[in-house]
């Protein structure tokens, strides 16, 4: 080691703020976020295995169903396309499921701790930058999933659909990842955390439209998946697929009632919002 | 005496609630100088690592008052975040990142513009002696890295108050001895440096003031050389047999306490009850050596030496610093402690 200069060592006091707080919280999330994706470039199976996982899904039911019996699914659609959009939703809704578990072993590891020792403008950067990554990831996943149902024949969206396919998954993710975020704080640890991801996955796939029109559940089934919010997202994109992309297009025949597109849209909102407020005790507690 | 850069008032810290609930800081008072190399030293689970969590806002005590540089930690932890610099006991390293990019995260984190974060990243590995590794994966490195990197970070922002736990625990030998150098460097340059260890030779060489906790208190502060001088005399250590019981380890208690120029005749029974006293002069030891021969006691061995940092700590305790650590040894719960740690 070297022996160092005087002015090397020597402590300065702050200065005055030279930058506005916006300016600091921006470069704090970026750093946050930069180290995600840098976890994520040097680690990709997590980028992977999320794509393979739906596309599997994707590959093996829409054969196994392919010669599912006429009038099974609406306007005489294919399986596949009717599948498309069920595996679309359920590889966002994994990814964002998973949002917590960094959160987790930074939790477990101490790096928060060292996060929190820095004077972060804001401490909602930490979770502001979790959303940037998971929100980025999902939607990189979707996109590799609704090119590959593109090229099995399973259709397109076009421009306008796919925006409409990208707003519903913004939603849903944002109100996954708050609700993976809130598990990450309030859980002990890692195993509990993945043991919660591991139980609500396949259910939530299983009890959706993501597989099966509701007509084809038996009742109990049909309210389950009336209520569960990933229909919510996968009907308005099942609709953007058929080319259907008014807000006011009804979508589905719920046990209770009609939905159309702007009522699945305003549900997904609905949860988003409500989930981040939520967590918002726990995460004001946990990073205080 | 300087201004006092850290306060601590009466401070508390209370884990867990009704019967499960852990003191772990009772009243503790500290005044840190400002410019000094400050030692808290301590056995483990005496409250060392809680209160410098304290400094670091990362807890917030139960009662008491907190003030770094001038603020009051409560009520402006930014404030105290940004004059401070934190080294934890475990060393939290992304293990997917290089040791630049964890320090340029740390300089983002700190609002650092880029270029005085990239030119201040380079005095620090250049001066820490990083180079050869520093763009190596963070997995990699060594625990003398990983130290060393981890006070590259706390330095980064250049803070007035550096705050540091069991720096060198687990290091080796080179490694300790450069980070001491360091340290010294940086008390020299104007920064008030807070370590704390339970090595007695790590404080004993670099603090110019310490304070010694016991059960979440502060029982004795001051310089090393005055708390050693105000012991007095040469510290003897003596054995009459290898193995002696206490009734005979009290009679010789007895009779050592009545010979003039011995003082602070301590029993030491976890240490086969030797016994530990002060004699004023060398002439005292052989008139001890008489008396006991007279009272038909052998002497199965016997240690003179000047008062080090162990001898306040065994005056002020009654039991050595080593002692103390193998008595808590195995009542430590490690899981209460992670989640006491933990967020």
């Amino acid at each position: 080691m070297t022996s160092a200069s005087p002015s090397l060592l020597s402590p300065v006091a702050p200065s005055a703020p030279p930058r506005s707080a916006l300016a600091d919280l921006g470069q704090e999330t970026l750093a946050l976020t930069r180290r995600l994706f840098l976890q994520l470039l040097r680690r990709p199976s997590t980028l992977v295995a999320g794509v393979l996982q739906p596309l599997i899904w994707l590959v093996l039911f829409g054969a196994l169903f392919a010669k599912a019996p006429e009038g099974l699914l609406p306007d005489g659609m294919s399986y596949g396309r009717f599948l498309g959009a069920g595996v679309i939703v359920f590889t966002a809704f994994s990814a964002a499921l998973n949002a917590g578990l960094p959160v987790m072993f930074d939790r477990e590891f101490g790096f928060l701790n060292r996060l929190l020792v820095a004077p972060l403008r804001s401490r909602s950067s930490i979770v502001l930058a979790s959303v940037l990554y998971i929100t980025s990831l999902s939607l990189v996943q979707s996109l590799a999933i609704m090119g590959t149902a593109a090229l099995l024949g399973y259709g397109w969206p076009g421009g306008a659909g796919l925006l409409l396919v990208l707003v519903t998954l913004l939603l849903l993710v944002f109100a996954v990842t708050g609700l993976s975020l809130g598990l990450a704080f309030a859980l002990p640890g890692h195993i509990e955390l993945i043991a919660v991801i591991f139980v609500a996955n396949l259910p939530l796939l299983f009890a959706s439209t993501a597989l099966a029109p509701i007509s084809f559940m038996p009742a109990w089934l049909g309210w389950l998946a009336a209520l569960n919010p990933l229909t919510f997202a996968i009907e308005p994109i099942r609709a953007a697929y058929a080319g259907n992309l008014s807000l006011s297009a009804l979508v589905l025949q719920a046990p209770y009632g009609e939905l159309s597109v702007a009522t699945c849209l305003g549900v997904l909102t609905a949860l988003a919002a409500g989930l981040f407020l939520l967590i918002r005790p726990l995460l004001d507690r946990k990073l205080s | 005496m300087p201004e006092a850069v850290i306060e601590l008032q009466d401070v508390c810290k209370r884990y867990g609630k009704g019967d499960r609930a852990v003191e772990a800081l009772q009243g503790l008072s500290l005044a840190v100088p400002q410019g000094s190399l400050y030692g808290l030293l301590g056995p483990n689970g005496a409250g060392k690592t809680t209160t410098l969590r304290i400094l670091a806002t990362l807890l917030a005590p139960s009662s008491g008052t907190v003030r770094v540089a001038g603020l009051d930690a409560l009520a402006d932890p930014r404030g105290v975040r940004e004059r401070l610099g934190y080294v934890a006991q475990e060393v939290a390293l992304d293990k997917i990142l290089t040791g630049r990019e964890l320090l340029q995260l740390q300089g983002d984190l700190y609002h650092l513009p880029r270029a005085e974060r990239d030119r201040r990243i380079a005095e620090l590995v250049e001066l820490l002696a990083m180079g050869p590794w520093i763009d190596r994966r963070c997995g990699t490195y060594s625990g003398g890295m990983r130290r060393r990197l981890d006070l590259a970070s706390g330095l980064l922002h250049r803070p007035q108050v550096l705050v540091l736990d069991e720096p060198t625990v687990g290091l080796d030998i080179e490694s300790r001895a450069a980070i001491w150098q360091v340290l010294q460097q940086l008390r020299d340059q104007g920064t008030t440096v807070l370590l704390s260890s339970h090595y007695l030779e790590e404080v004993d060489a670099l603090a110019d003031h310490l304070a010694i906790i016991e059960g979440g208190r502060v029982i004795a502060e001051g310089q090393p050389a005055q708390l050693k001088a105000a012991l007095g005399g040469d510290r003897v250590t003596l054995r009459v047999r290898e193995f002696s019981d206490e009734p005979e380890a009290l009679r010789v208690q007895l009779l050592l306490q009545g010979c003039p120029g011995v003082r602070q005749v301590v029993v030491n029974r976890a240490q086969g009850y030797s016994l530990n006293l002060v004699v004023e002069h060398d002439g005292v030891v052989e008139q001890l050596r008489r008396q006991l021969a007279e009272a038909e006691l052998p002497v199965f061995a016997l240690a003179q030496s000047r008062p080090s940092l162990d001898d306040v700590y065994l005056q002020a305790t009654g039991r050595t610093l080593m002692d103390a650590e193998l008595a808590v040894a195995g009542s430590r719960d490690a899981k209460a402690e992670r989640k006491q740690a933990m967020r």
